[in-house]
């Protein structure tokens, strides 16, 4: 019978990790359906805002915050994480809240990714128990900070196997009051690819380029101020040589058919493993083809794809030479990554028995 | 600032090392000719020189691995060096070591406009980047001051900045893979023109860890398309707490500035006797550049106008075209050769919480009467980092180590407010004494063990980021 550790203080959470000599998975909001056989440690008893500077556009927070509440402490202020966190609990088929921890734990960036960065580029500072049992701090809470190596950076994707986050500071923006989507219907993914290239390639500082398979439509994204996005969105359809109707979606609307691409809706009731798969965007066509799917998300784009597939079936065979990886993120056990250099997967081993001598944060994960 | 002493049977081995290095690279690589590598013995940290025992300067990703696992096989210390233009002593040798220099290497390979990528070989200067794609209307974003000059390789090991970041990001921000050849001459890929890491995020520990963890031979660089323009407005107050919380207003109303530029009255005044650009004379400056079309300009600047306008301003200047944007600029751009021609100076670097301005500009300025040595401050507001300038007389007996002591306290000060040592110059050894101001024994512990991984002998760079007693029982781990 496993049991699970709750921590509210970042010392007694340090004194467990001193002690514990057996393997440990570490929780969240639970929203990625991972179910590592182990005693877990839920982090969400460390939680809160610490520190809010709109002005500075920084935040810092406990690791076990939830998602919603940061965000809603920013709406309030007119801001936003940019990097627009992945909702995958339709998806996954989870319940569960997310934390900001496991957000950027996971380094789970959505749409928006393509044009503001991922969550590893606004993670600015950390604080985290080692292996040791050590409390240690990397970065800070300012946006440029060059002092030192940046663990920051590998602590975002690490999930959590080199530590447990406990408070993260991170860059916030702030959210556009106007919005608006070009949507190009009846287009396969080879020519979606070249209209969502073209689109990211003028001066109209596109924040959105998705295509979604089986509806055959893609969506290109403008944000920012009112006037400003009825500009850009008549100078971008004039640019664009495309031989099809665009339809524009405004406002909630286009916030509407976004938030139905960040949660995966096209493929969300679809049974299957759940993949994801990054690559270049100009070779995401022929990863659609060799998998020979129907259905799907192509986002950042055309540079992420992700797909349903039969559990058992693997997409990481068909990558061949093409650059990128892919992870089964329904493999419940051992979310495992591709590592196929082995001189990298040699240095990542070296760099998690550092920070994890005794090698009990999420074993399994990573592998 | 103190440098281990070299190691002398490294010294005594000189002869074997070179003709090693000369047997396995081509005749020019190798340079050991006492008057040659002179040029090499400082970087823009010019205080401090020191010739090193060798300079290699490859054509090739492959003679960078021959010529590190050579130096690896003989225990040689060895100190990547880009185009040389650290401020912070990044690249300055030991007489113990040997120099790898990218600066041969400086190609384009790739330019992929539809995956809005470019791959190029590091010692290619940051500007000739933006270079070889501006035809076509794109650029490279991080713009650090020095990018006439400083190469990517050194952009890459101290994770370079610019004016510019507030809206585009740093190094790390706009790097997408690299070619790391190890100090054990292992060549390996990392990232590439797709998106996150698989894995471990390497390649994010690798930008900013100042050519202590391998050098960097090729870069994959995201490029994106220009702005239809940019347009500058010009404010001076009569206070910086003013200037201060008019730049958080800016920001709080949601409007995201391409750049805000911050000057202090000594900054305003030299600039003026200097380069006559036609600033008021006021207690505190402020630049602020949007992008966009001639639209958009108009809309973001009304805002900050209606802005500023709250806070009282003694000057407001709206650049209309790119002749009045350059006029703007000027005073800004000329700031640090104004400087210069007031005296020697020494620039910091230290970064803030932007809502600490005020009282950081209050306690630098009663520093500064302590100390008896000018300083004027030129920042970039949006993101909190400072530019401290302090006036010194480098011949001037004990100016020097004074003007250090005036510097090191306002780094602490930047710490002690919750900002830290360096913002985009990096550690190097100027600030390597520093660090455990901002870190504990243990957050060291954790970044060098870092380095124990990649370079278990502590040869690459080792005297430089962290306090040399905190490395020292590393660094003479190393056999001979």
């Amino acid at each position: 019978m496993s049991q699970t550790f709750k921590f509210k203080d970042e010392q007694d959470l340090a004194g467990f990790v001193q002690e514990r000599v057996d393997p440990v998975f570490i929780t969240g909001g639970q929203t990625r359906g991972v179910d590592l056989k182990h005693d877990r440690v839920d982090m969400t008893g460390l939680s809160g805002v610490v520190d809010y500077e709109p002005g500075a556009l920084t935040m810092v927070a406990k690791a076990g915050t939830t998602l919603q509440h940061i965000e809603e402490v920013l709406k309030a202020e007119g801001q936003q994480l940019a990097f627009e966190p992945t909702i995958l609990n339709t998806a996954l088929g989870t319940s569960g809240a997310s934390t900001i921890g496991g957000v950027l734990a996971t380094n789970a960036s959505g749409p928006r990714r393509i044009q503001a960065g991922a969550a590893r580029d606004f993670l600015l500072g950390v604080r985290y128990v080692d292996g040791h049992g050590n409390v240690i701090k990397n970065g800070g809470r300012v946006m440029k900070n060059v002092t030192g190596y940046d663990i920051v950076k590998l602590m975002a994707g690490s999930w959590g196997t080199l530590g447990l986050l406990s408070e993260v500071s991170f860059k916030v923006l702030p959210m556009p009051t106007a919005q608006a989507t070009l949507v190009i219907s009846g287009i396969n993914a080879d020519v979606a690819v070249d209209v969502m290239s073209a689109s990211l390639n003028t001066a109209f500082d596109v924040t959105g380029v998705a295509y979604d398979i089986a509806a055959q439509c893609a969506y290109v994204r403008l944000e920012g101020f009112e006037q400003s996005v009825k500009y850009r969105t008549k100078s971008l359809i004039d640019t664009l040589t495309v031989d099809r109707e665009i339809a524009v979606l405004e406002n909630d609307d286009s916030a509407a058919a976004w938030s139905s691409i960040r949660m995966l809706s096209a493929i969300s009731n679809q049974r299957g493993d759940l993949w994801k798969i990054s690559v270049r965007p100009t070779d995401g066509p022929q990863i659609v083809q060799k998998l020979g799917l129907i259905s799907g998300i192509m986002d950042w784009s055309g540079g992420l794809i992700w797909a349903k597939m039969d559990a058992g079936k693997t997409a990481r065979d068909i990558l061949g030479d093409i650059e990128g990886h892919a992870i089964n993120l329904s493999a419940k056990t051992g979310l495992k990554f591709s590592n196929t250099n082995p001189a990298l997967a040699h240095l990542q081993g070296a760099l998690r028995e550092k920070f994890d001598p005794k090698g009990i944060f999420n074993p399994g994960l990573m592998g | 600032m103190e440098m281990p002493a070299p190691d002398q049977f490294t010294l005594s081995r000189k002869a074997e090392i070179v003709a090693r290095l000369r047997a396995a690279l081509p005749a020019d690589v190798v340079i050991d000719d006492p008057a040659e590598t002179r040029a090499y013995e400082c970087d823009a940290l010019s205080a401090y020189r020191c010739p090193p025992l060798a300079v290699v300067l490859p054509y090739s990703t492959e003679e960078v691995a021959t010529a590190l696992k050579i130096c690896n096989e003989m225990n040689v210390p060895v100190v990547p060096r880009g185009a040389g233009t650290s401020l912070a002593g990044g690249a300055l040798p030991t007489a113990d070591s040997v120099i790898i220099g990218v600066a041969r290497m400086n190609e384009v390979l790739e330019c992929d406009y539809k995956n809005r990528v470019i791959r190029v070989q590091t010692g290619r200067t940051n500007l000739s980047v933006t270079g070889a794609v501006e035809a076509d209307d794109f650029f490279y974003a991080p713009d650090p001051s020095s990018q006439l000059a400083c190469a990517i390789a050194g952009n890459i090991a101290m994770n370079s900045g610019g004016a510019h970041c507030l809206k585009y990001g740093v190094t790390s921000n706009n790097l997408m893979g690299v070619k790391l050849v190890t100090m054990q001459g292992d060549i390996l890929d990392i990232g590439g023109s797709h998106l996150d890491a698989d894995g471990l995020d390497l390649l994010g520990v690798i930008c900013g860890s100042e050519g202590q963890l391998g050098i960097v031979t090729e870069a994959t660089l995201r490029i994106l398309h220009k702005p239809e323009g940019a347009l500058p407005v010009l404010m001076g107050f009569d206070r910086n707490e003013v200037a201060g919380a008019c730049v958080s207003d800016i920001i709080r109303a949601g409007v995201l500035p391409v750049a805000i530029e911050f000057m202090d009255r000594p900054c305003i005044r030299a600039t003026e006797a200097f380069a006559g650009a036609g600033y008021p004379d006021c207690e505190a400056l402020l630049i602020v550049e949007v992008e966009g079309s001639d639209l958009e300009i108009e809309e973001q600047l009304d805002k900050i106008l209606d802005i500023a306008k709250t806070h009282n301003p003694v000057e407001l200047r709206r650049a209309s075209d790119a002749a009045e944007a350059g006029r703007i600029w000027l005073g800004r751009k000329s700031a640090f050769g104004a400087m210069g021609q007031i005296n020697d100076y020494m620039c910091l670097d230290g970064t803030i919480p932007v809502s600490q301005l005020p009282y950081v500009l209050r306690r630098i300025s009663e520093l500064s009467a302590e100390f008896g040595l000018d300083v004027g401050n030129v920042f970039h507001a949006g993101d909190g980092n400072m530019h401290p300038l302090i006036l010194y007389n480098a011949n001037k007996e004990g100016d020097l180590e004074k003007c250090e002591a005036f510097g090191a306290e306002i780094l602490k000060l930047c710490v002690e407010v919750g900002g830290c040592l360096t913002g985009e110059h990096g550690v190097g050894i100027e600030k390597r004494d520093l660090m455990s101001v901002q870190f504990s024994a243990l957050d060291l512990e954790a970044q060098m063990q870092i380095k124990d991984v990649f370079d278990p002998k502590w040869l690459l760079n080792a005297a430089k980021v962290f306090p040399l007693d905190a490395t020292q029982s590393r660094r003479d781990g190393c056999p001979r």
